[in-house]
């Protein structure tokens, strides 16, 4: 009975909330990879829209920012003692893990929303990582989780969104240098008394430049005649050092 | 300096990996090896993929033996018939190493297949002439010959058909037995991203008694040509060449094998033979460790399958 209600209440503010709309802009929507790229930050810029209807707020804003780059398939092993050796013998496939996965917030999470919410509204990291039929104590998902925050991949930044009016808030957002390359969605939402109520999409696109894409494309496009290359510049160095250290 | 590589995607410190690459390439000179054995774990240790770690390391034993074959044909220490006839073998064995090396990273039993098979490698051979230099340090201490130096009996597989004369090398012997050995170094060679120097090398002076003189000019002779179609082939197939870390890994290389092939005058043979054999032990214990000692962390990540 206390569910329903809850449920029926969040519907209502859901309803009500339309009142607010969110307006997000980013820095830049091109990260380019150079010969000096160590990672990069964007900046994010959000406006809170509010008309006559919106009501005035006994509770603040908050602010969760979702990163998400590329997915696909990961594989998680375990190793596991054979005789007298360690070997990856069991493993796990995800399907659909981001590669690089940050949530930016305005404060600690738990502290944003009940927990219900926090899962309702993929509000952890769990959410976007794990099918629903896995639980967050699976070894393998745990593991996966714990060594992409280990590799840095997958952060959470607990005050990473400040705003700098009532309604005007700013955020900054990590790319990774070994991030892949690709399309990376940014998804902004707004919160107040534990409830989303408005929401806004954006995103940006990592990709090589100048001489690092130049060499992909060649590496990619033309193998052999970029292998001999490769195998001509072995060549003219080996001999050159030959002859610079030649002693007759 | 932090340098992005384009291929394997990731940063790196150019100045760490040149002062890797020269320490690498001074042991290398100092060896007469081309120290893709140590280069390519190295590699691997610093965040490199070890599929572009093996593919970019063969462009470097490429420039080393470049070096190194010009040094010993100046001297007339290289066997260009055997050398010849190994490189044939050999080419075939790098051809199904490098299919091989992808059927493999397709399975995600590479890393596996790379670790078991340096463990294996490394502490068979390093043991072997451990022994073998410690036995002929003694017999020397005792003013002995050496036994079995003077050995006639000559093993069976020299009798095998297509037999063939090698005159620098005081050798008769079947072909077919030297094309199995060089087929063999070549699989393993494109797999692991080395040149097998370290396995040819006693292959030939324990195998076929070939004189130690013109067997390492002959072997880098080998090595030279395998390992640039070694480069080629993992460019063509894999996409696994980073041009500018085998840049940075070439430069570091030569000259540091210049520098290690003046220290290697000072040592005396025995004592050399008892030192790579320690290093290459060494080495593999190191690999042995990985996978004997229960892992701190059992959950490993498979490289991301990504839908670009």
């Amino acid at each position: 009975m206390r569910k329903a209600l809850l449920v029926l209440f969040s519907l209502w503010l859901t309803e009500f909330a339309r009142a607010e709309g969110l307006v997000v802009s980013l820095s830049s929507q091109h990260v380019d990879i150079n010969s000096t790229y160590t990672g990069a930050q964007l900046a994010l810029f959000g406006v809170v829209l509010r008309d006559s209807r919106s009501a005035t707020r006994a509770d603040h804003y908050d602010v969760l920012v979702t990163v998400k780059g590329p997915s696909g398939l990961v594989t998680v092993r375990r190793k596991e003692r054979f005789g007298p050796v360690w070997l990856n013998r069991e493993q796990q496939k995800f399907s659909d893990v981001p590669s690089v996965l940050s949530l930016i917030a305005t404060r600690p999470i738990p502290e944003m929303a009940a927990p219900e919410f926090i899962e309702k509204f993929g509000m952890q990291i769990e959410s976007h990582v794990l099918p629903k039929t896995v639980p967050a104590s699976d070894g393998f998902g745990a593991a996966l989780i714990r060594l992409k925050q280990e590799a840095n991949l997958f952060t959470i930044r607990e005050s990473g969104v400040s705003f700098l009016a009532p309604d005007v808030f700013r955020a900054t957002l990590d790319v990774p240098a070994i991030g892949p390359l690709g399309i990376y969605n940014v998804d902004v939402s707004l919160y107040a008394g534990g409830v989303r109520i408005a929401q806004a999409d954006t995103f940006f696109t990592v990709g090589k430049a100048g001489f690092e894409q130049f060499i992909a494309r060649e590496a990619r496009d033309h193998g052999v005649l970029y292998g001999m290359a490769t195998a001509a510049m072995a060549l003219a160095f080996g001999w050159l050092a030959s002859v610079i250290f030649r002693r007759d | 300096m932090d340098l992005y590589l384009p291929i394997a995607e990731m940063p790196i410190n150019a100045l760490t990996v040149l002062a890797v690459s020269a320490a690498v390439g001074f042991i290398s000179g100092l060896f007469g090896i081309g120290g893709g054995f140590m280069m390519t774990p190295l590699l691997i240790f610093m965040g490199v993929p070890p599929a572009i770690a093996v593919a970019t390391g063969s462009a470097q034993i490429a420039a080393s033996s470049t070096t190194g074959t010009i040094a010993y044909w100046r001297r007339q220490a290289v066997d260009v018939r055997l050398g010849l006839i190994l490189l044939s073998a050999g080419m075939v064995g790098t051809l199904i190493g490098v299919w091989a090396f992808g059927a493999l990273r397709r399975m995600g039993q590479l890393d596996l297949v790379i670790v078991v098979s340096y463990v294996t490698l490394l502490l068979s051979v390093g043991t072997l002439m451990f022994f073998e230099s410690v036995r002929s340090l003694i017999a020397q201490q005792q003013g002995q010959a050496i036994a079995g130096n003077g050995r006639v009996k000559r093993p069976w597989y020299f009798a095998l058909p297509l037999r063939m004369r090698f005159p620098q090398s005081h050798l008769y012997t079947s072909v077919l037995p030297l094309m199995v050995l060089a087929m063999i170094i070549g699989i393993i060679g494109a797999v692991l991203g080395i040149g097998g120097g370290f396995l040819m090398v006693p292959a030939l002076i324990y195998l076929f008694r070939v004189p130690t003189s013109v067997v390492v000019g002959t072997s880098l002779f080998q090595i030279l040509f395998t390992m640039l179609a070694a480069t080629i082939l993992h460019a063509a197939n894999n996409q696994a060449v980073d041009i500018l870390l085998a840049l940075i890994l070439i430069l570091g290389g030569v000259f540091g094998a210049q520098f290690g092939a003046r220290a290697a005058r000072n040592v005396r043979g025995e004592w050399f033979r008892l030192l790579l054999a320690s290093l290459i032990l060494a080495i593999g214990l190191r690999f042995s460790l990985d996978i004997l000692v229960a892992p701190a962390e059992p959950y490993s990540l498979g490289t991301q399958e990504g839908r670009r």
